[in-house]
């Protein structure tokens, strides 16, 4: 089993079409859609993870192509380095994806989900110490 | 009945004063009333930590053999440029001095990674920091170059020299242009796309003894995590900015200049930081600790972010520009909410003081006066209040004609 997030792009005539759903139905995958933006006679992005066999997320990724969707591969990872992080808040007017939040508005503590992030890494330099970390 | 300074700190001699944050004196006060909780609690703790600009640490490194003057030459800590104009071997490091050879803005926004800020950060976290010295030599200091490793437990002295520090409340920033901008409030989206303030609000010292009637010149306080005192007004003290309710200022307003042993501090409350677009500076924490001398010092502490008012103000005009706009007055539960109202608009925000970190200093304080190892000063003389109080006011220009 393995798990990866892709970022998916639907030139504006595929939006109609039902391409992620084949992805259960066809292939044995389970997967997360971490973002969407889809609207009609626009381009539509999707954020999506996928969870199965190996060998069944590169058949399902070579069906997304054939379509007409371009794939990226989310190989990034975000991580906060909680060392060098001083709960100031500053990302969390900058993350797009609510990825970086106030845990707790009482006492003002920053928390970060994973799940959300989509390595936009507009987080990475407004942070002053830097304690935002990009992996590879 | 009214304490004196003297009595609350019998009372921590023998551990047993009643001290609480500034946070904990809002519910006692609101439950129990002004007079009662002047009886009973005898310290409120503040603190505050956040990026302060006009921050830094004059060191003494010792004489070398033979003997060296700095004065008049040039020296750098890990590549960043020191102050030399004194005696022979004393520097000064400002927190927003960055290496000569950093591209500042020139591709904008510049990174500015490594500063001021951040070789007092490594000074204090006991790392070796490299000194290099170029002198002009004379008869009786006849070195003229210099270039070692240092760390702060073989310095005579190295303290911390923080000229403004503490404001008194702090103006909100956002952009109404339509790009990004950087700010020392951070980065700034356009169209109002979010809204950065810089103040801990109810924990903060000053919004807690507003007329500065309890801190003054003499105070101890805690300082980067260890001991410090309040020398001086900070600069650009203005005590005649618009207050509000009990007495808040409703813009900046008063400041304080602080003074500590740079040797006790701990690296996790003086943090180099790295202001993209601004440059480099250093987050302070720091802590005061009121006396609750009477009735009217602990309704000034029971203050409460829906009572601090803050103006919000563009920074992609109105500030570099120097113009007095305010767009609207939001209040510290408005911004610490998550989101403030402007122009019909639901605008993100995000402070840039760190209310947490505030909160952790507040109760260390507090642990420390409890435990009996933070006695409480009598200040020695008043920060300016009042009518008599100098005005903070812009630069006359007084163009210089060529040839004259
Ligand atoms: S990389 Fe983007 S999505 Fe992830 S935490 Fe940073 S700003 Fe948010
Ligand atoms: S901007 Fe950086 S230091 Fe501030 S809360 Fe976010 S991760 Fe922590």
């Amino acid at each position: 089993m393995s798990a990866k997030k892709i970022v998916l792009t639907f030139p504006k005539d595929k939006i109609d079409k039902p391409i992620v759903y084949k992805l259960i139905k066809e292939f044995d995958l389970s997967f997360n859609i971490l973002k969407a933006s889809i609207t009609p006679d626009q381009e539509g992005h999707m954020v999506l993870e996928l969870d199965g066999d190996k060998a069944e997320i590169d058949k399902a990724i070579k069906h997304l192509k054939d379509e007409g969707v371009n794939v990226e591969f989310l190989s990034k990872e975000i991580k906060v380095n909680w060392d060098k992080c001083t709960q100031c808040g500053a990302c969390v007017s900058i993350c797009p994806t609510e990825a970086l939040y106030i845990k707790d508005r009482q006492t003002m503590e920053v928390a970060f989900d994973p799940e959300k992030c989509i390595a936009c890494e507009l987080c990475i330099r407004p942070c002053p110490p830097r304690a935002i970390e990009v992996h590879f | 009945m009214a304490k004196t300074i003297q009595e609350i700190n019998e009372k921590i001699k023998k551990g047993k004063a009643v001290v609480v944050t500034a946070e904990e004196i809002i519910g006692i006060v609101e439950q129990k009333g002004a007079a009662q909780a002047a009886k009973e609690v005898d310290v409120v703790t503040t603190g505050t930590f956040g990026p302060m600009c006009s921050s830094g640490a004059y060191l003494n490194f010792g004489h070398t053999r033979p003997k060296l003057k700095a004065g008049g030459g040039t020296a750098t800590l890990n590549n960043v440029p020191a102050y030399t104009g004194w005696a022979a071997v004393d520097l000064y490091l400002g927190a927003t001095a960055m290496p000569d050879d950093d591209p500042r803005n020139k591709i904008h926004p510049g990174e500015f990674a490594y500063g001021g800020g951040h070789v007092i950060n490594d000074l204090v976290a006991g790392k070796d920091v490299r000194l290099q010295v170029e002198a002009y030599g004379t008869d009786c200091y006849p070195r003229k170059h210099l270039d070692t490793w240092i760390n702060i437990k073989d310095l005579n002295e190295a303290v911390l020299f923080n000229s403004r520090n503490a404001y008194q409340n702090y103006n909100v920033a956002v952009n109404l242009s339509d790009k990004t901008i950087y700010t020392y409030l951070g980065t700034l989206k356009p169209k109002l796309g979010n809204a950065n303030y810089c103040s801990a609000g109810q924990l903060s010292p000053l919004l807690n003894d507003p007329y500065y009637k309890t801190l003054g010149i003499g105070t101890r306080i805690w300082l980067g995590g260890g001991i410090g005192y309040i020398v001086w007004q900070g600069t650009q003290h203005n005590p005649h900015a618009p207050r509000g309710k009990s007495g808040v200022p409703k813009r900046g307003a008063g400041t304080l200049a602080l003074i500590g042993d740079l040797k006790q501090m701990g690296p996790d409350w003086l943090k180099g930081v790295s202001l993209i677009g601004y440059g480099p500076s250093m987050a302070v924490g720091i802590g005061i600790p009121i006396p609750i001398l009477n009735e009217e010092i602990v309704k000034y502490t029971a203050v409460k972010d829906e009572d601090i008012v803050a103006a919000v103000v563009d920074y992609s005009d109105a500030y570099p520009n120097a113009k007095a706009d305010v767009l609207a007055e939001v209040n510290y539960a408005q911004l610490k909410s998550g989101s403030i109202e402007l122009k019909g608009k639901q605008v993100p925000t995000s402070g840039l003081s760190s209310y947490k970190k505030a909160l952790q200093i507040a109760e260390d304080l507090k642990t420390q006066i409890k435990q009996g190892e933070f006695l409480l000063t009598e200040k020695v003389a008043d920060l300016p209040a009042g009518e008599s109080a100098p005005r903070f006011k812009p630069l006359k220009e007084r163009p210089v004609k060529e040839g004259k």
